[in-house]
């Protein structure tokens, strides 16, 4: 089955680096196939910025998003932008201190951006809702998005992405919502 | 360990710009002279990172038109060499291009397409460069060109662009485009001792300054090739030249050289093309695609296949020399022909030039790729 | 009708390509002298003859890459050193000289002429000046002086020309000379000390062209314009004349300074090398 990812927030928090670290877990290590793209136009520069990733069990023919099945969104101009062209039953992750969602989204949220910051440094939020998107998701197992961190860090930042990643993945996600991606199919 | 480096073997995750680059260094690349240009710049970027970690010459030039005039230079010299760029740039190499062909000096060129005419849209995609590599230099002559639609091929096409200059003493272009260049992808390196390295034909020894560089011995029609500085003083010019490399203005020579110049790709055209068919075998409507157009357009043939219409997509991998015997042979067992590409129709008319049929196109001038639902939409009108 | 006597031997003919004489250059052309003071310095470098190569453009000076019997290549219009440039980085052993003329290196390879100066890259420039077009007929180039006709400026040269050895100098070589086609020995000396010189090169040669200047600019015949440079020319010592006194006019009676403009010890471009641990 096709997916569609879209990982957005504003420039400078890490969402292409986020989207490539999704993307290699799934095309290198996990047995998918996954394709990344993202917007190089001038509009590309300021704002929000995306990284868009199609996942698939075979080839890909079509490489870009069209209709998001996953929309990540860590701005609310992000959120705004993008929510839209997501799907109307899209599932939707959000730093929830830094964006509202409209009524109705099936949302999982986490403040990935203070967790970051308790853990010294706010600029691996990503990572945390790396670790998040692992555990709401089930779309990738942790082992593969470790290894895809381990190859794609500078090593001395690999310790802190680490304790990044664990503390999304082992952040309480609320049951109730909980909705196996990608394992359904 | 300087094998190593070169040849990253392994899974990687790379964008097809990048890919490119991997395939220049598995290909024994030692040479890159370039100008920064949206969408290949990565290209450059990569290799001024990779090329000198292998003892090898990466120049940034003050322009395209000296950079396509270094890499002559250096190739000349022996090296595998190569430059990348966009439209813009391919523009201003068009003269030395030709003369690499008339001086049969091996090359590669990357032709990452963007939106074009002129500036354009440097960021987006476009494949309209097709015909400009193929005429885009004054004078008769045969190019060689691939179009790569994965970042994978990005990879593989670029070492078999090197084998393929090499081989028959041409320039070698990739027509690239901006989503098979930044798009990324898995990209499997394999082992050093897979990577297919054809090398140059070689002259004899040096015979006391006789030696007779374009002098064909071979019925592939090219000739060996000396390199500067190994004592044969051999003389090269964009002249007309006879066999021993002199200038000749005479019209029996330059009608000799044009023709063998020329017959050296047409001749070996079977050894260049690469096609790949997808259902091919009973198809009644014939969908032709290339580069990124072409996945839109496998999407759309393979969701027609489960409607039930019998269609079937060739892709072109190679895109010069042309494949015309094929062409006329399918154009005998379908009825009907849509050519998917990211341009007003240069491919297209090619095809009704080679089979004298009627082509459906499906034409984008660039800017996005061409959906899959398009061409879905065209393959259903004519099946209708 | 006196019989005359060809001699046998030449002591170029093992580096000039015989079988390609006469050449094309006419009656009076300077070109001539100073692809025999390069042939000399090949002959008397310490660089062995098959580790020379020649690379020319287009236009009369263009031509010499092909009468050289060493490596030689005839490229495009104004493209000659970005090729030798690929050529010397990619076989580093090589002696690499482009032997070219002032159209060629200056109007239309103007940009890679400065640029290859500014890199410092080492290797050697020739450039033939003779103030004109000379292959196709005499037009005006980047050294015409302003005033000067030719045959796309019948009423004078609109433009204020080059002036060679200041754009060099500004522009990074490590080694700037100009002389002029009665300097035989200094074009032999500066060329083979060209040779022994790291980094980018560039020696200037004044020539005439009667037929495409002298005739048009009142200078009856290469001997005359001879006979001008012996007049005017004043050799700098050290440098000591710069800027706007070196510019030219062949029409106007004052100096034509000659000698070496620059002689200095940037370092010379080298691929970047990085070691791998």
């Amino acid at each position: 089955m096709r997916q569609e990812i879209r990982i957005a927030g504003f420039g400078g928090q890490g969402v292409v680096l986020a989207g490539y670290v999704l993307g290699k877990a799934l095309a290198l290590y996990a047995g998918r196939e996954a394709v990344m793209t993202q917007s190089h136009g001038p509009e590309a520069r300021g704002g929000a910025s995306s990284a868009d990733l199609v996942v698939s069990e075979g080839p890909i023919a079509y490489p870009f998003v069209q209709q998001p099945d996953i929309l990540v969104a860590l701005s609310q101009e992000a959120y705004t932008k993008f929510r839209p062209s997501a799907k109307p039953e899209a599932l939707i992750l959000i730093d929830q201190d830094l964006v509202k969602s409209q009524e109705g989204d099936h949302v999982y949220v986490i403040p990935a951006t203070q967790l970051a910051e308790d853990l010294g440094r706010r600029i691996v939020a990503n990572v945390v809702m790396l670790g998040y998107f692992t555990a709401v998701t089930g779309l990738v197992d942790p082992g593969s998005m470790i290894k895809a961190l381990e190859t794609s860090v500078k090593a001395k930042t690999l310790p802190l992405n680490m304790s990044a990643f664990h503390t999304g993945l082992e952040y309480q996600v609320d049951l109730e919502n909980k909705v196996a991606m990608g394992r359904t199919s | 360990m300087m094998d190593d480096l070169r040849v990253l073997t392994g899974k990687h995750f790379m964008n097809g710009d990048e890919a490119c680059a991997e395939g220049a260094l598995a290909a024994g690349c030692t040479f890159f002279g370039g100008y920064p240009i949206t969408p290949s710049t990565e290209i450059a970027e990569h290799l001024a990172r990779r090329l000198p970690e292998v003892d090898s010459v990466f120049i940034q030039m003050e322009d395209e038109l000296g950079s396509m005039a270094a890499i002559l230079g250096a190739s000349a010299a022996g090296a595998r060499s190569m430059t990348a760029t966009s439209g813009p740039g391919l523009s201003l190499m068009m003269e030395n291009l030709g003369l690499a062909v008339m001086l049969e000096i091996p090359c590669v060129v990357v032709d990452v397409q963007r939106g074009s005419p002129s500036t354009g849209l440097p960021t987006m995609p476009g494949q309209s460069d097709v015909m400009q590599a193929r005429w885009g230099s004054h004078g008769d002559y045969e190019i060689v060109a691939y179009s790569p639609w994965s970042a994978q091929e990005m990879f593989d096409l670029t070492i078999l662009a090197f084998n393929i200059a090499d081989r028959y003493r041409t320039p070698v272009l990739i027509l690239g485009d901006e989503v098979v260049g930044h798009m990324i992808e898995r990209v499997v390196i394999p082992p050093k001792e897979q990577i297919d390295h054809w090398g140059r034909k070689r002259p004899k020894e040096p015979d006391n300054g006789r030696y007779e560089p374009f002098k064909v011995e071979d019925a592939d029609l090219v000739p060996p090739m000396v390199h500067a500085g190994e004592g044969y003083r051999v003389h090269f010019t964009g002249l007309t030249h006879d066999e021993r490399g002199y200038p000749d203005m005479s019209a029996k020579t330059h009608h000799q050289l044009v023709t063998r110049l020329v017959n050296k790709i047409r001749n070996n055209a079977d050894q260049i093309i690469r096609t790949e068919g997808y259902y091919l075998d009973d198809a009644q409507i014939l969908v032709v695609a290339y580069g990124c157009t072409a996945r839109s357009a496998q999407r759309a043939v393979r969701e027609a296949r489960q409607k039930g219409i019998q269609v079937g997509l060739l892709r072109l991998i190679s895109l010069w020399p042309f494949p015309e015997a094929l062409f006329q042979e399918l154009a005998e067992k379908v009825d009907t022909i849509i050519v998917a590409e990211m341009n007003l129709g240069q491919m297209s008319r090619e095809i009704q030039r080679v089979t004298g049929r009627p082509v459906r196109g499906v034409f984008h001038a660039g800017g996005e790729m061409i959906p899959p639902e398009s061409i879905l939409e065209a393959i259903r009108e004519a099946a209708a | 009708m006196t019989a005359v006597k060809v001699a046998d031997e030449h002591p170029l003919d093992a580096i000039i390509r015989a079988d390609r004489m006469p050449h094309i250059w006419c009656p009076g052309c300077g070109i001539g002298i100073v692809m025999r003071c390069y042939a000399q310095a090949i002959l008397d470098s310490q660089v062995p003859v098959d580790q020379h190569v020649v690379i020319s453009g287009i236009g009369c000076s263009g031509r010499v890459a092909g009468y050289m019997n060493i490596d030689s290549y005839h490229t495009t219009h104004g493209r000659a050193i970005p090729f030798a440039l690929g050529m010397k980085l990619a076989k580093p052993e090589l002696m690499t000289t482009v032997f070219s003329g002032d159209g060629d290196l200056v109007a239309i390879g103007g940009n890679h002429l400065i640029h290859a100066a500014r890199r410092n890259v080492d290797i050697n420039v020739i450039c033939v000046n003779n103030f004109n077009y000379g292959m196709t007929g005499g037009q005006v180039g980047p050294t015409t002086p302003q005033g000067a006709r030719g045959t796309t400026a019948p009423y004078g040269n609109p433009e204020l020309p080059f002036n060679l050895p200041y754009l060099l100098s500004a522009s990074g070589a490590n080694f700037v000379a100009r002389w002029t086609t009665i300097h035989v020995r200094q074009i032999r000396e500066d060329i083979l000390y060209a040779f022994t010189r790291p980094g980018f090169t560039f020696i200037e040669v004044l020539a005439p062209c009667p037929v495409g200047f002298g005739k048009l600019n009142n200078i009856e015949d290469g001997l005359e314009e001879m006979e001008l440079y012996r007049q005017r020319c004043v050799r700098v010592r050290d440098g000591d004349v710069r800027g706007d006194d070196l510019n030219i006019d062949l029409r106007e009676d004052k100096p034509i300074y000659v000698g070496r403009f620059a002689d200095r010890d940037r370092p010379p471009y080298e691929p970047v090398k990085v070691e791998v641990k």
